[in-house]
C-alpha cells in the first residue's frame, strides 16, 4: 500500500486484556478505501474483540484508532457511527417489534439528525423512508419490508443487520460473520450481496467459511492469540507455512 | 410491482399506521357519555381521567422507551404539591397552576433523569424506588410546607377560564380533567408518531443496537424522561384543583404501584393501554369497595395475574391479537 491514499481506518499498537487474559497484543491495521478485507483466524483469537474496540464498544489498555487521519481512541461509539464506521453484529442485534421498513427508517432518521424531532409525523419525512425503502430493495429484502422483525426468516435478519449499517452511510463497514447460522448454500448469496456493495465503502469481514474468504476478499489478516500472525493477499495467505501450521496442524494427526 | 410504486406503497404503510382509527373516535365520544348516563358520578370519573393521565405519562417512559419506574407517583405529587401551595399562598388560577406544576415536575425529572438514562432493568427500578421514597419521606418531614400527614389545607381554586367554578357534582372537574386529558393526549399521540417516538421504540427493543446506528440513546431517554415527568405533574395537579386537598398519598408507593398495575392491565406500549386500565382498574375499586371493602386487592390481584398469564400484552394486547386472528 506505499504511495496509496491514506487508510480509511487504521490501529496502532492496540491492546486490551482482561485481567492476565491477553485479547489484543499490538494490533496494526490499516484497511485503504473500497478495500474488502477479511479478518481470520481460529475461535478466541480476538477477532470479534477487534471490532469492539474499534467501534468502541470496548476500550483499549494502549494504542490508537484512526479513521481516516482522526484519532477517533476516545470517541464514543455513537460518535465513531456519525464519522463513517459501521458494524453487524455476529449475533443479530436487531429491532424485534420494529419492522424492518421501521428500524432502517430509524437509522436513517439517526444519521440525519432529526430522530429528536417530536413535534412532526414520521409520515412527512418522505425522504428518509424512500431511502429506507431503497437500501431494503437493494439487498432484496423490500418484499418483507413491513413485517415485524421477529417474523423475518433468518436469513432475511441477517440482511436486515447489513441494511441498518448502509443506513448510516458509512465509508468502513465492519461485518462480524455475516453468514454465522446461515446454511451454506445460501451464504454464497448472502455474500454477493456484500460484493455488489458500492466500492465506496471499505470493507472489513470476519469469516469462517475459507471458500468465501478467498473468492470475496482482495487482503486477508490472520489473527492468533490476539495478535497479528500474517497480513497478505490471498495468494500469499494460501501458500503461507505460518497459516497452515495454525489451519491444519491440529489435523495433521488425523 | 415496480421498485417506485412499492416505494410509494412504503409510504403509505407508514401514514396509515398513524392515522386516526374509527375505534378511537369512538373511544373520544364515549368520554362523554357520563354526563348523560351517569351524572351522579361525574366526581368518579374526573378522578379516572386523572388517573388516565398519569397512566399516559407512565406509558411513554415505559411502554415506548422501555424505561421501568417503581416510582413515578414522585411527579404525580410534585405537580400535586405545586398547585396546592400556589393556591394556598394566594395563586388559585387554574391553568397557569397547571403549567407552573409541568414546569417543577419536569426540572426535578431532568435532574433525575441524569442518573436514570445510565440504567436499565433492575436497577432502574430501586433508583426509582429510593427516589420515590426520599421525596415521600422529604414531604412528610417538612410539614412546615406541606402540612405533613395532616395534609396541604387552604387550597382554594378560582373558576376556570374565569367562568366556571368547581361545583359540588364534578361537572366542572370532569369537563375540566377530560379536556386536558385530550390536549396531553393528541400530544403524547404525536410524539409516539414522531421520529423521536420511533427512536424510543428502538431504545426500548435493543438500546446496543441504538449506540450502533449512531444514535445516543441517553440524549433520548432524558428527554423523554422529561416529558413524561412534567405530564405526570399536570395529573397531579389536576388532582389538587378538583379536590381542593393535597395528602401525603399523592408521593405514596401505593400510587406508584397502582399506576404500573392499570398499564400493565390495559396494555403498555399502545396509547389507550393506560386510559383502559385506569377506567377498568377505577371503576372495579369503586364498585368492589362498595360490596367488600376488605377483598378489593384480592380481586385486582387475581385479576393482574389473570391477565399477565393470559393477556400477556394486556387487555389492548389481548383485543389487537383476536382481531387480527379474525382476518
Amino acid at each position: 500500500m506505499t504511495g496509496a491514499a491514506p487508510p480509511v481506518l487504521a490501529t496502532r499498537g492496540l491492546c486490551k486484556s482482561f485481567g492476565s487474559l491477553v485479547v489484543a497484543d499490538g494490533v496494526d491495521l490499516e484497511i485503504p478505501a473500497g478495500a474488502r478485507h477479511a479478518l481470520i483466524g481460529p475461535n478466541g483469537a480476538g477477532k470479534t474483540t477487534l471490532v469492539n474496540l474499534v467501534t468502541g464498544m470496548l476500550r483499549p489498555n494502549g494504542g490508537q484508532i484512526f479513521l481516516g487521519a482522526e484519532d477517533v481512541t476516545a470517541a464514543a461509539p455513537e460518535q465513531r457511527v456519525g464519522r463513517g464506521l459501521a458494524r453487524t453484529f455476529q449475533v443479530n442485534a436487531l429491532f424485534p417489534a420494529l419492522t424492518a421498513l421501521e428500524a432502517v427508517t430509524l437509522a436513517i432518521c439517526e444519521r440525519n439528525g432529526v430522530a429528536r424531532c417530536w413535534w412532526r409525523s414520521i409520515a412527512g419525512f418522505t425522504a428518509e423512508i424512500d431511502e429506507a425503502h431503497a437500501i431494503l430493495a437493494s439487498l432484496s429484502i423490500a418484499s418483507v419490508c413491513h413485517r415485524p422483525t421477529r417474523e423475518l426468516a433468518y436469513g432475511h435478519q441477517r440482511l436486515l443487520e447489513i441494511a441498518l449499517a448502509l443506513a448510516s452511510r458509512p465509508k468502513v463497514l465492519l461485518l462480524d460473520e455475516p453468514t454465522a447460522g446461515v446454511p451454506r448454500s445460501e451464504s454464497a448469496e448472502l455474500f454477493e450481496a456484500i460484493a455488489g456493495l458500492s466500492r465506496d465503502i471499505a470493507v472489513l469481514f470476519i469469516e469462517h467459511d475459507m471458500s468465501i474468504v478467498f473468492r470475496f476478499a482482495s487482503r486477508i489478516t490472520v489473527m492468533v492469540s490476539g495478535r497479528i500472525l500474517v497480513e497478505g493477499t490471498p495468494d500469499e495467505i494460501a501458500h503461507d507455512e505460518q497459516v497452515r501450521a495454525v489451519y491444519l496442524g491440529s489435523r495433521h494427526h488425523g | 410491482m415496480s421498485t417506485d410504486t412499492m416505494a410509494l406503497d412504503a409510504r403509505r404503510h407508514i401514514a396509515r399506521q398513524i392515522r386516526w382509527r374509527p375505534a378511537e373516535v369512538i373511544f373520544w365520544l364515549a368520554t362523554l357519555l357520563p354526563f348523560v348516563l351517569f351524572p351522579t358520578h361525574l366526581v368518579l370519573a374526573s378522578q379516572i381521567a386523572i388517573t388516565a393521565l398519569f397512566a399516559l405519562s407512565l406509558d411513554l417512559i415505559l411502554g415506548y422507551a422501555g424505561i421501568v419506574s417503581l416510582g413515578h407517583a414522585a411527579f404525580f405529587g410534585l405537580g400535586a404539591y405545586t398547585a396546592g401551595l400556589l393556591s394556598k399562598h394566594g395563586w388559585g388560577e387554574p391553568l397557569s397552576g397547571l403549567v407552573l406544576s409541568a414546569l417543577v415536575a419536569g426540572i426535578v425529572g431532568f435532574a433525575a433523569s441524569l442518573v436514570i438514562a445510565r440504567f436499565r432493568h433492575l436497577a432502574l427500578i430501586m433508583i426509582t424506588l429510593g427516589m420515590g421514597l426520599l421525596l415521600h419521606e422529604a414531604a412528610n418531614s417538612a410539614s412546615w410546607l406541606t402540612g405533613g400527614v395532616d395534609g396541604l389545607q387552604g387550597v382554594k381554586m378560582w373558576q376556570v377560564l374565569g367562568q366556571f367554578r368547581f361545583d359540588l357534582y364534578g361537572y366542572t372537574a370532569y369537563s375540566y380533567a377530560l379536556a386536558v386529558l385530550f390536549l396531553s393526549f393528541l400530544l403524547v399521540r404525536r410524539i409516539v408518531h414522531s421520529p423521536f417516538g420511533l427512536a424510543l421504540r428502538g431504545i426500548r427493543e435493543n438500546s446496543v443496537r441504538m449506540t450502533a446506528i449512531g444514535a445516543s440513546a441517553r440524549a433520548h431517554v432524558r428527554k423523554v424522561y422529561t416529558i413524561s415527568a412534567a405530564l405526570a405533574g399536570v395529573a397531579g395537579a389536576l388532582l389538587t384543583q378538583t379536590t381542593s386537598t393535597v395528602s401525603l398519598e399523592t408521593l405514596g408507593f401505593q400510587r406508584s404501584a397502582e399506576v404500573l398495575v392499570m398499564l400493565v392491565l390495559g396494555g403498555a406500549g399502545r396509547l389507550y393501554g393506560g386510559l383502559v386500565g385506569a377506567i377498568i382498574f377505577m371503576s372495579a375499586r369503586d364498585q368492589f369497595s362498595g360490596i367488600t371493602p376488605l377483598y378489593w386487592y384480592f380481586w385486582i390481584g387475581t385479576l393482574l395475574v389473570a391477565v399477565v398469564l393470559f393477556l400477556p400484552n394486556g387487555i389492548l394486547g389481548g383485543l389487537a391479537r383476536l382481531r387480527w386472528r379474525r382476518r
